[in-house]
Formats: C-alpha cells, sequence, structure tokens
C-alpha cells in the first residue's frame, strides 16, 4: 500500500469520526438533513458503481430501495434487526441477480424502460398479495431504533460502499467493467464473461440500495406500497449521480450534496413553486454540465492531449 | 465610580442594561403564536387536502386574527402561519416537521392529510411533545396508537367501527322488512378498501346477510361498467362500495347507465364531497356514503356558509371530516386558552380531559377518541344528513327503497 493510499485512508477515518458526532448537535433538523444527505450519498454511488462503468441507466433504484422497506415492515417487528438487514439484503440481491440474468442483454433504451417498469412490477405484486393474500395494505412498523441510529447506519453503509467501490475499481471485475463500457463486443472478443460481470456489479449495486431502504424504513412508522415504491427516489438518484459524474467513484456524492441542500432550501422558501424550479434546475445541469461536477475538475486536471479523461459521456 | 468609568462608558452601560432588561419584557410576552403545518400541494393528496384540509386551516386561522387572535391570559395575540408542501411524501412530511420545530420554532402544529401522513409524522410530534390532532386519519391501530403516543388525538375513528355501524344499519332495515338479504360489495384493492371490506366480510357473515358478489378492483381502474353489469345479473337488495373518489363518481354513473338500482345504494369517500351533488343533482337522493354530518344543526349551518363565503370561488365543505377538521381547530384554540400560556404538555392534557363546545356539538374524548361518529350519511334533498348511528343527535331516518333514478 502507497504512502498516497494510506494517508488517503487516514483522512477518510478521520471524515467518518467527525460526521458520526453530528448526532450530538442535538439538532433534530440537522440531523433530518443529515440522514437526508447520507441517504442520497449512498443510493447515488451505489447506482454510479453499476451504470458508471457499464453506461447502463438504471431507473430501478426505487424498486430496489422498496424491497428493502417492504422487508422490513413486514419482519420489523418479529425479528431482531441485524437479522432483519440480512434478509432485505439478500432479497436484494436474489432480486437482481434475477433481473440482471434476464434483463442485462437488453441495453440502450431498452434497458432504461425496463427498469422503470421494474418498479411498477414489484408494486403491483405487492399490492396484489397484500389484497388477496394478507388482506391489509399498508403496514405498521413499530421498532426501537432512534434516528441517531438510522444515521450511525447510513454512515456505516456509506464507509463500506466507498471502500468496495475503490476495492472494485482496482480488482479485474473494475476493469472488465470499464471494457463494457468502451465497447461490449470488444469486451467479449477479449474473452471477458460480459454477462457474469454485469450481473455480479448489478447485485452488489442493488443489495446496498435495498439496504438503505431497509434502514430508512423506521423513520415513517407507516409502509404501503405508494410510499416505498415512490419513483421519484430513482430519478432523483439518477440526476444526482449524472450531475456530479457517474464515471467517478466520489463522482455522484459531487451531485447528491448539492442538489439534496437544494431540494432543502426550495421546499423551504418556495413551497409553492417548487417543481417549476426544480425543472428548470434539471435543464440546466444537462445542458451545461453534461460531464458532471467531476468533468469540471478533469478538464483542469489533465493536459490537453491527455485522452484517459476525454471519453465522450454516455 | 467616576473614577473607573468615563460619563460615556456609565451612560452607555445603563443604555445596555436596559436595553437588555426591556428584549427580555419582548420575550417574555408572547406577540403571536407561530402555527406551522406541511400539508400536500402536489402529488396524490392534493385533491383530499385541497378539498378537506386547506380551506379549513384557512378558514379558521382568518376568523381568529380577525377576532383578534388567540385569548392568552388577558389580551389576544394573533397567530402567525408557517407552512410547507409535503409533496404528498412520507420522508419530506417528516422532515418539514422537524424544520417548522428546530428552525422556525413554530408553538404548534396542525397535522397533514390523510392516514399515511398522519401515520408518518406521528412519532416526530410524539417525541417533540407536539399535540397530534389527526383529523383525517381512519385507522383501526387508533386505539393503540393513543396509548403509544398520548399526544395523538385520532378524531375520525376506526374502520372496523365503520363496517360495523353499517352493518347494524343494515340489520334494522332488514328487521323493518324494508330490505332482504342479498348484498353486493366491490372494495378498491388500497388502504381504505380493503381495511373496510376486511371488517365488513365477517359483520355481514355474522349477521346472516348472503354476500352474493365481492370483489375488488385496482386503484385507478377506469372501465367500471363489467362490474356493476355483473352486479345488476344479481339483483341484490344492497349494493356496497367501498371506493375512493374517482371510483365513487365512475360507479354511481355507471349504475345509473345499467339501472343499477338496490334497495341500498352505498359509496365510499367522496358520496359526502359537495362536487358528488353536483355532478349528479336529483339523483343523489337516496344514495348513502360514508361520513355524513348534522344537517338540521344551527351550528353546521353557520358553519357552511362562514366555509362558503371564505373558500375561494364559494367552495362548500365536504360532509365528513370538513367540520370535523373544524372541530379539532376549535379544540386546539379552546384548550390552549384554557391554558392561558404557550405549555404545550397542558394543552395536551386539556385535550385528553376537557369538553369543548364545536360545529359539530359538544366533544369530550374518552382515551384520545371521541365517543361519537358519523358512520353513514344519506342523500336527502340536496344534503348529506348522517343517518347512522341513529343515537347520534340530530340522525335522520333513512330513506329506503332509493328512488329510481331519473334522466339528468
Amino acid at each position: 500500500m502507497s504512502a498516497r493510499v494510506a494517508g488517503f485512508g487516514f483522512l477518510a477515518l478521520a471524515a467518518i469520526a467527525l460526521l458520526a458526532l453530528v448526532p450530538r448537535l442535538g439538532n433534530a433538523y440537522y440531523l433530518a438533513l443529515a440522514i437526508s444527505l447520507l441517504q442520497y450519498t449512498v443510493l447515488a454511488t451505489a447506482w454510479g458503481m453499476f451504470s458508471g462503468p457499464t453506461r447502463y441507466v438504471s431507473l430501478a433504484t426505487t424498486a430496489f430501495f422498496g424491497v428493502g422497506a417492504y422487508t422490513v415492515a413486514v419482519l420489523g417487528e418479529i425479528l431482531p434487526w441485524p437479522l432483519v438487514l440480512l434478509i432485505a439484503a439478500a432479497l436484494g440481491a436474489v432480486v437482481a441477480a434475477i433481473v440482471g440474468l434476464s434483463t442485462l442483454r437488453l441495453s440502450g433504451v431498452y434497458f432504461v424502460i425496463f427498469t422503470f417498469g421494474l418498479t411498477e412490477l414489484i408494486r403491483q405484486l405487492v399490492v396484489w398479495f397484500e389484497v388477496n393474500k394478507s388482506r391489509v395494505l399498508g403496514r405498521y412498523v413499530f421498532v426501537d431504533i432512534t434516528q441517531a441510529d438510522i444515521y450511525w447506519q447510513l454512515l456505516g453503509l456509506a464507509a463500506a460502499v466507498f471502500l468496495l467501490g475503490w476495492l472494485i475499481a482496482r480488482s479485474r471485475l473494475g476493469f472488465a467493467l470499464r471494457v463494457i463500457g468502451e465497447d461490449e463486443t470488444v469486451a467479449k472478443h477479449c474473452g471477458i464473461n460480459t454477462t457474469f460481470a454485469k450481473v455480479a456489479l448489478f447485485t452488489i449495486s442493488a443489495t446496498v440500495m435495498t439496504l438503505v431502504g431497509a434502514i430508512m424504513a423506521p423513520r415513517w412508522t407507516y409502509i404501503e406500497p405508494s410510499i416505498a415504491f415512490n419513483s421519484m427516489i430513482s430519478f432523483q438518484v439518477l440526476i444526482m449521480a449524472l450531475l456530479g459524474g457517474a464515471h467517478r467513484l466520489w463522482g455522484p456524492v459531487l451531485g447528491a450534496v448539492p442538489l439534496t441542500l437544494l431540494f432543502e432550501l426550495l421546499s423551504a422558501r418556495f413551497p409553492n413553486t417548487f417543481t417549476i424550479i426544480l425543472g428548470c434546475i434539471f435543464l440546466l445541469i444537462v445542458y451545461m454540465l453534461p460531464r458532471g461536477v467531476a468533468g469540471l475538475f478533469e478538464k483542469r486536471s489533465t493536459t490537453p492531449g491527455g485522452k484517459t479523461t476525454q471519453r465522450v459521456a454516455a | 465610580m467616576t473614577t473607573f468609568l468615563t460619563r460615556r462608558a456609565a451612560l452607555f452601560a445603563a443604555a445596555t442594561c436596559a436595553a437588555t432588561l426591556g428584549l427580555t419584557a419582548i420575550a417574555e410576552a408572547q406577540t403571536s403564536i407561530k402555527i406551522g403545518y406541511a400539508i400536500s400541494r402536489t402529488g396524490p393528496n392534493t385533491g383530499g387536502a385541497a378539498v378537506t384540509t386547506i380551506p379549513n386551516y384557512e378558514l379558521w386561522v382568518k376568523e381568529v386574527n380577525a377576532a383578534g387572535g388567540i385569548k392568552l391570559g388577558d389580551k389576544r395575540v394573533p397567530i402567525e402561519v408557517v407552512q410547507y408542501d409535503d409533496r404528498s411524501n412520507a420522508e419530506e412530511a417528516v422532515r418539514a416537521l422537524e424544520r417548522l420545530i428546530n428552525q422556525d420554532k413554530v408553538d404548534f402544529i396542525l397535522p397533514p392529510w390523510g392516514t399515511g401522513l398522519n401515520l408518518a409524522v406521528g412519532p416526530t410530534l410524539n417525541r417533540e411533545g407536539y399535540p397530534h390532532i389527526a383529523a383525517t386519519a381512519v385507522t383501526d391501530r387508533a386505539p393503540e396508537l393513543a396509548k403509544r403516543w398520548p399526544n395523538s388525538f385520532w378524531m375520525l375513528g376506526t374502520s372496523g367501527d365503520a363496517a360495523k355501524t353499517l352493518v347494524d344499519l343494515l340489520s334494522k332495515l332488514r328487521d323493518e322488512k324494508k330490505i332482504g338479504d342479498t348484498v353486493a360489495m366491490v372494495s378498491i384493492a388500497d388502504g381504505f378498501g380493503i381495511d373496510l371490506s376486511t371488517a365488513a366480510r365477517p359483520a355481514l357473515t355474522n349477521a346472516k346477510f348472503k354476500l352474493a358478489y365481492d370483489k375488488s378492483y385496482p386503484i385507478g381502474t377506469q372501465d367500471l361498467a363489467p362490474i356493476i353489469n355483473e352486479v345488476k345479473a344479481l339483483n341484490p337488495d344492497v349494493f356496497i362500495a367501498f371506493s375512493y373518489p374517482p371510483d365513487t363518481l365512475a360507479l354511481t354513473e355507471q349504475s345509473r347507465i345499467a339501472g343499477l338500482n338496490p334497495k341500498v345504494f352505498y359509496t365510499g369517500v367522496g358520496t359526502a364531497f359537495p362536487l358528488y351533488r353536483q355532478k349528479f343533482g336529483k339523483n343523489t337522493e337516496g344514495v348513502m356514503g360514508i361520513g355524513g354530518w348534522s344537517g338540521d344543526s344551527p351550528a353546521i349551518k353557520d358553519y357552511l356558509a362562514r366555509h362558503k363565503a371564505s373558500a375561494a370561488n364559494g367552495a362548500e365543505p365536504d360532509r365528513w371530516a370538513s367540520a370535523v377538521t373544524y372541530a379539532s381547530l376549535q379544540m386546539l384554540q379552546q384548550a390552549i386558552e384554557r391554558v392561558g400560556k404557550i405549555d404545550r404538555a397542558a394543552v395536551i392534557k386539556d385535550l385528553q380531559t376537557g369538553t369543548f363546545e364545536t360545529v359539530i356539538g359538544k366533544v369530550k374524548l374518552e382515551n384520545n377518541m371521541p365517543t361519537r361518529y358519523w358512520w353513514v350519511g344519506q342523500w336527502q334533498d340536496g344534503e348529506f344528513y348522517g343517518i347512522a348511528p341513529a343515537k347520534n343527535e340530530g340522525a335522520r331516518a333513512a330513506i329506503v327503497p332509493k328512488p329510481a333514478w331519473v334522466a339528468p
């Protein structure tokens, strides 16, 4: 391990230790905001982990988030909390593997549409089951978990996601994914098992999203399909990752943090014109920053002929 | 003294002291009561919030401020409103409330619209010790929630009670030989429809009714004609639909077209909306639905007139949760005035134990819930009167059989 990596690791640990103190501030509003920041940071980073290198635009974030939340709704009061999280993660992984195996042969806009449909499919399945089998719609989650607990769990998950992303980027799997992102046909000809690589990363990313849903669920007490499977989450995560720059591990954070703060500011100051302003900002982002905030930094740090960063964004 | 302090410094010190004292005095005397709420102005809850909740909040604030404000001790202080849009989203609602409490430092909070959002904000309001008077939430867990969160008050009751009251009414009508015992029931596959049909199913069977038809349809179903045609073929005595506003309108329209005219025709949420009368006019006569109010009571008549005068383009309140929402605001005001200062714990205590004069009559809560509800209403001569439970003050007799549909 080089000195640079060690130094970076030390900085990261210090940052985590500092962030872990946020609940000590004792202001529930700042804690809520911090939870929101962490939630979107983890979701956007997990999204970028798969969609960044492979350039498959996925709108399935909500589907996995909802699976996690619903697992808690069903099992939260029955089983001990760590077990509930474990089951949620396992469920998310299984769903992702099945979906991945059957759909990652699709590409481009077909994949986008399928992932969007997936959310609706899972939601309707849950509704069907609740209506016809369990005959309750809307479940109550009374578990003994405080806001600070939620925050710490999310912080732990965020640290794990960054570590995992860093490890993957340095592994054969990460390299394989970058090749797939550049040209899938070439990757196949090089002997890369593209299906395995894509499904593996899709599953990892989806498992993280499922865990976020599970961790967040105790915040709402009451869960019904329209709350758990709110498709706004998919779009917000997508725009955050794109603003930040999905081709870098740390890119999505640069989008998640400012946008979460912006949403907060807008809904506090302009509650009635929120959606209009949001739409205009999205347009601006797409036109002004096609490569995201991370792209801005890279432009400055590379020489004019530097080929490494001259890839065209998806 | 002057040896240590120049005259100017002494003057300055004195002025500062005076100013500080003055400021403290101002801080102690409340000049306004800050009331905050986050309500669904966008998203799927907008319709309900716009009919039932927002006009009542605005009416109440306007009236209280016109009268000089809320009485604290021997003077009146005006209400200052801070409000946000929760975008019909549970997470947004929770965060908006945390913002109201910690950033805006509001004195009291009015609840959001709907069962889901009221449950979502329950833990936050409980933790921070704010009274939570949920006027638009129907849940079977209400008694349990009231125990868990002693600061919460559940003004609309439980769906189990709603279904039971309806079945009791049907049993009575059957005993009076006004109806037979064939029932057709449809329900929407969403919280409300499932809760009520789940409670009604055993209640009907226990009362020895014949449940000839029992189906649910998904939320957002556009074509309800097949359901109505199937029901019509069975020729039931009673038609029950635990429906939401869009399908309440569609089912009624379709029944009129198909000529499904059972002795009892009951539809769900939306039957009590003024929109229902606007759309069906004379055809509303005899239609039963969830909710109702004592339409003959002078307090309700007066409330209706004030609501019409205050709301944008003279909109009328709905005949179920609107009056309850307004009554809950009156209760909050009376509790604050009796306590005489901003002491939320004392206000909660007063809400638990006090008796209140409201537009829906005298209210005294037991275990944080009212003791009387209107569960079945019926359109009679252009007004939606409460008909069950019959022991409620102002209950009218049911018109059975329902008159035939007329051409619009």
